[in-house]
């Protein structure tokens, strides 16, 4: 019988495997078995305290536990709602507020951290759940009424705006998500993970998932060994970790500081990055020193449950070329289309949609907004039909391969012209001496301000680019900087940057 | 020591570096800070830290980091 819920591929591993470690960081290891007992023990606390079909905030640092957790919930036909901590207050505020949550359950370690916020839900202990007896009847029935299309998580994601939305995902299209990218990856039960990601994204789907599905092996790094780039490497040696999925800028900390002269990932061959373009520079770096490993290139937002591209290097690429985010995954569609919803031609830009079971539910709490993206696919008029507008442009190059160009908001009107920030970034980052650059564009002023990082001076890099750009495509001023901020998922923070920028007097 | 007093000093102008040990450990420094510390040593002293100096001990109190630039200086 075709697969329902996420948890199927727990209960299958832990009869094959339920000694071997699923979950591990410095403090504490889980094996299946653990997480099996834990996550049924939890389920029932909740279904003891009668909350079923809620979402259930996990306010827990990242830990196996917490994981453990995130099962725990769904056992009890619940949807997790992962929050650290360490998330900036604001953030934390505006979820509770969003939600109102009838529970959430933590860690006596942060009970200090909770109660600084407000919210009227029942409060639930990890340590004491975990104590729950088993109730095998009352989980089974909540099992026996499920449905695929019920939610799992919710993930808040930042809005253009800064509020941030809660995305909902189902069993179906993380199981759909889980069994395309296990199988381009090629992961197994030889695969040993090394977590970058937080698990309040959905980018740790990644590891999360495939772990429970093969009986492979997570180990959650220490954030901290994310600043010291010979201890990070030491620690994929030491767990002789075969596999990463992490944010290009986690990936290039490595290289940047020429790690590999001292020091190289001996067990690594699985690597697969996103969610911000890879300078080339590093990229050559990390080919050269790992020769055998595989890269692979992934593109996807939230709402379309985990990554819906992807594009295995199959070539050198050099200063100036860009990595192709590729193709879909089986059983997704990308409709790239223009402004006047019509496929774009060959090389010409669109916006990129996405067609399929990949979607997920929509906004919590939020229709307006879930209308404005999860819309009727405007090239059917035959029957209801839903796609997501991604906002982000892209187009074919000549192998048909799927490139990014920019965020669709970035167009400005400068100087007459219909500008693509992405575009004059592009440029900028195929000189030599750039290492990353933000365009913005301040509209009270009528000015483009870059802000970049690199070797060149701000006088050379104008003269350059005065070779390079049309007129009006050239920034008004240039600012170089020791460093861009990065939001905590890794990408340039182009909000704090723009209210530093409209600051400016 | 006075010029990574004063780097550190423009970074976080609301910290006191002279008096705290574990600028790593109590997360008083991020990440962005460590590379922005890097560049700023590189520019302003001439003195490059190599990947495998890159680690907690040595930027855990001005006096460490002092010490390492110190030291990578002198070779």
């Amino acid at each position: 019988m075709k697969q329902k819920n996420v948890l199927e591929y727990l209960e299958a591993t832990v009869v094959r495997l339920p000694d071997k470690v699923a979950y591990a960081d410095d403090e504490i290891s889980l094996t299946f078995s653990d997480v099996y007992h834990h996550s049924r023990a939890i389920g029932s606390a909740l279904l003891d305290k009668g909350i079923c079909g809620e979402p259930v905030v996990v306010f827990m640092p990242k830990s196996p536990k917490t994981i453990a957790t995130f099962f725990g919930c769904v056992y009890g036909g619940c949807c997790y709602v992962p929050i650290d901590p360490e998330m900036p207050r604001f953030r934390i505020e505006l979820i509770f507020k969003n939600l109102e949550p009838k529970a959430v359950i933590c860690d006596r370690s942060v009970m200090g951290e909770l109660e600084t916020y407000e919210f009227s839900g029942e409060l639930m202990f990890y340590d004491e759940l975990i104590k729950t007896e088993i109730n095998d009847a009352a989980l089974a029935e909540v099992r026996e009424h499920q449905i695929d299309t019920d939610p799992i998580y919710i993930v808040f994601t930042s809005g253009s705006t800064g509020v941030p939305k809660g995305v909902v995902a189902c069993h179906r299209s993380v199981i759909d998500y889980i069994e395309q990218l296990s199988e381009v990856l090629g992961f197994s039960e030889e695969t040993v993970f090394a977590n970058q990601s937080p698990l309040y994204f959905d980018a740790c789907l990644k590891e999360l998932y495939p772990t429970i599905k093969f009986g492979a092996t997570a180990y959650l790094t220490p954030k901290q060994l994310f600043m010291f780039p010979v201890k990070l490497v030491e620690y994929l040696n030491e767990h002789k970790v075969n596999t990463v999925c992490w944010v290009v800028s986690a990936l290039t900390m490595i290289s940047a500081f020429n790690t590999f002269d001292k020091i190289k990932p001996e067990y690594l061959r699985t690597i697969a990055f996103g969610s911000e373009v890879f300078p080339i520079k590093q990229f050559k770096r990390w080919r050269a020193a790992l020769p055998e490993a595989t890269f692979t290139n992934l593109y996807g937002p939230t709402e379309t449950t985990g990554m819906c591209c992807f594009f295995r290097v199959d070539r050198d690429f050099e200063l100036g070329d860009v990595i192709p985010i590729g193709k879909p995954f089986h059983n997704r569609e990308i409709l790239l289309l223009t402004d006047e919803n019509k496929r774009a031609a060959q090389g010409e830009v669109g916006e990129i949609c996405v067609r399929g079971t990949a979607l997920t539910l929509g906004y919590y709490h939020n229709f307006e907004k879930t209308n404005e993206v999860f819309v009727q696919n405007p090239l059917n008029d035959r029957y209801p039909e839903l796609i997501y507008r991604t906002g982000d442009l892209g187009k074919l190059n000549e192998r048909g391969e799927l490139i990014f160009v920019s965020r669709k908001d970035h167009q400005i009107k400068h100087m007459g012209h219909r500008i693509e920030l992405g575009e004059i970034e592009v440029n900028v980052n195929m000189l030599a001496g750039v290492s990353m650059c933000c365009c913005l564009f301040n509209k009270d002023k009528d000015r483009i301000e870059l802000f970049y990082t690199g070797e060149i001076g701000e006088s050379e890099l104008m003269t350059v680019l005065k070779d390079k750009l049309p007129r009006y495509m050239l920034p008004n001023k240039l600012n170089k900087l020791e460093s861009l901020p990065l939001t905590p998922n890794g990408k340039i923070d182009r909000v704090f940057l723009q209210k530093q920028l409209e600051a400016k007097k | 020591m006075e010029e990574i007093l004063e780097i550190l000093q423009e970074m976080h102008p609301d910290v006191d570096f002279e008096k705290e040990q574990h600028l790593i450990d109590d997360r008083i420094i991020d990440s962005l800070d460590i590379v922005t510390l890097i560049s700023e040593i590189d520019d302003r002293l001439d003195v490059t830290i190599p990947a495998e100096e890159i680690i907690p001990e040595n930027f855990n109190s001005v006096k460490a980091l002092s010490e390492l630039v110190r030291r990578l200086d002198e070779e």
